[in-house]
């Protein structure tokens, strides 16, 4: 889960509602009793938590990413962590996305300066990336959540 | 009240394999690709842009050079990607349409009868969010038969530009255009044989098929030809199980009659299909390596929770024994299941089949034995495994084959933490 940049708040509030997007339901955070006419105890009946539910690791939009590098260590994404990416959700400014810039597949929060696209890393060493006109951008997925793992053990 | 017309709707995905490895490789977006049979035989799928240069069934080593000549870049086939991809296809068809029924890895065909949406901006959702939601692109036939249906999608691929990947030919006028258009071999069921049959009696075009008197057909040929020419008439009279087409894998998938709620139902039902696709596994001759169980719950319903998961069970050695996919499937099952949900749907997929002759050429394959004793073997191999979750990777043990299979393998993207697509 990541933190929110700082320089989002004094965007336009319009992007910060847009990370669950309308017309893409997210089931599994809302689990529900099935219906029918189940015995009273059912009522109390409560499933275990599920990080597949929680992540909607099992939607079939949803992948996993690992992150090499630390460009992102800005928003708490470092080397080796997990993303969470969903395909279906539209990639709006302020997003963390997944994106391939000519075949590379990076992620980047994406921005946009007029009709300009801008993938910008989260860390002051690297340097904003322009898409220029010769430049072929495909955004691949949006990422919801980064996991990481605080031994050395792999995520 | 009166019964809704019939209507159907053939989701394929283009090439499957090739666009699956394509997925996670942004830049092989416009490379051409091949997919190789295990053990790096022979292509067994390929990429739009390879077919001009590359046969089906060509054996690997005779076409190398052609493919450095050509930039194709040559895969190894990567099951549980093809796997995993599949399960996601079919779970967004299911999210959009009622009744939806996987014929093979990636093909599903729809029971749009009923359904009031345009049919032509279904069939153009339906491709839309399969190929936002997962990256494959898909093309949609839609019909009054199954048979029509198939010719449909035939059309969709075949002028993909013009249609966009979708065509509709409910109205009759559209039908009868594109049956005088469209060759007998192009027919679902109509292999090269029956179609030399078919051209010595003039008939030449599904057209004509459809033209022909049905008695005729049916005394010359048998009943399965006559009533594939009375569904090109728009007549449904073919039942899923009545077609066979050349497969590389067998696949058996039915809605239940009532939702299921326990595991023993389930288990009986996963049996039965198990079952069913050993039938059609020895019909066709051929052995299985790999299983792939999968359950669901109906998709369409926005108020019920919902479940779609697979697992692919490596199978010891290549198999037909009813019993040993019985049990692994079984076995899979239970590792599947859980409480909670109403199941409406379970598959079992036979992959990686292979002629009884293709494989014992292999000099390092581990020595098979069918007895019984093998069998329990196995199945503890496989419990063991199921508690490390290894089995559902389809990693196979090592074994010379895999090795060189690994060598061209892409990575098992989606079912593996240490596979992973990296991002920088």
């Amino acid at each position: 889960m990541y933190e929110q940049l700082s320089w989002l708040s004094s965007m336009s509030i319009d992007y910060l509602g847009h990370i669950d997007a309308p017309g893409h339901p997210l089931p599994l955070y809302s689990f529900t009793v099935p219906a029918g006419f189940p015995s009273p105890a059912q009522d109390h009946i409560e499933r275990e938590i599920s990080l597949d539910e929680l992540l909607g690791l099992r939607l079939p939009q949803v992948f996993l990413a690992r992150v090499g590098g630390d460009s992102m260590k800005g928003v708490g994404i470092f080397d080796g962590d997990l993303v969470v990416v969903d395909r279906a959700i539209e990639a709006k400014p302020g997003l963390i996305v997944i994106a391939a810039l000519n075949n590379e597949p990076l992620i980047k929060t994406l921005c946009k300066d007029g009709d300009q696209f801008i993938l910008r890393s989260e860390n002051a060493t690297f340097a904003p990336r322009y898409v220029l006109e010769n430049d072929e951008l495909l955004i691949w997925g949006v990422v919801l959540y980064s996991i990481r793992s605080h031994t050395n053990a792999r995520a | 009240m009166q019964e809704p017309k019939p209507c159907f709707a053939l989701v394929d995905c283009n090439s499957f394999y090739a666009s699956c490895e394509r997925v996670f490789r942004p830049d092989l977006a416009r490379v051409p690709i091949v997919v190789l049979s295990n053990n790096d035989g022979c292509v067994v799928a390929r990429s739009a842009d390879a077919k001009p240069f590359i046969k089906m069934g060509e054996p690997y080593f005779q076409i190398r050079e052609k493919l450095v000549q050509h930039g194709i870049v040559a895969f190894s086939s990567n099951y549980a990607l093809y796997g995993d991809l599949s399960q996601r296809v079919m779970t967004v068809i299911d999210s959009l349409v009622v009744n939806s029924t996987a014929y093979s890895i990636d093909e599903a065909f729809c029971d749009l009868g009923g359904m009031t949406l345009p049919l032509e901006r279904l069939g153009r959702q339906i491709r839309s969010k399969v190929l936002r939601y997962t990256g494959i692109p898909v093309g949609v036939g839609i019909a009054g038969t199954k048979t029509l249906a198939k010719l449909a999608n035939h059309a969709a691929k075949r002028w993909q530009r013009q249609t966009g990947g979708v065509v509709d030919i409910t109205d009759s006028v559209r039908r009868d255009k594109l049956l005088k258009v469209c060759d007998v071999s192009d027919v679902w069921g109509i292999g090269r044989k029956m179609t030399e049959h078919l051209t010595g009696m003039g008939i030449n075009t599904a057209w004509d098929l459809a033209k022909a008197d049905p008695w005729t057909l049916r005394k010359r040929f048998s009943v399965l030809v006559e009533k594939t020419a009375r569904e090109l008439q728009g007549v449904p009279c073919l039942e899923m199980d009545e077609i066979n087409s050349p497969k590389q894998e067998i696949c058996c998938s039915r809605m239940f009659g009532t939702r299921l709620t326990a595991i023993e139902p389930l288990r009986e039902a996963v049996a039965a299909y198990a079952a069913r696709a050993c039938e059609k596994l020895r019909a066709q001759n051929s052995l299985c390596k790999k299983v792939r169980v999968s359950i669901r719950t109906a998709m369409f319903n926005p108020d019920e929770p919902k479940f779609a998961r697979g697992v692919i069970c490596e199978l010891p050695y290549p198999t037909d024994d009813t019993r040993v996919i019985t049990k692994a499937a079984v076995a899979a099952l239970s590792e599947l299941f859980q409480e909670g949900f109403k199941f409406s749907k379970a598959e079992i997929l036979l992959m990686d089949l292979r002629q009884p002759n293709e494989f014992t050429a292999d000099l390092f394959a581990p020595a098979q034995s069918k007895g019984d004793g093998r069998v329990m073997h196995v199945l503890d191999e496989i419990n063991a495994k199921w508690g490390r979750g290894t089995l559902r990777t389809g990693r196979v043990p090592v074994t010379p084959e895999w090795n060189m299979r690994r060598e061209l393998k892409s990575p098992s993207f989606t079912t593996r933490l240490d596979e992973l697509w990296t991002v920088r």
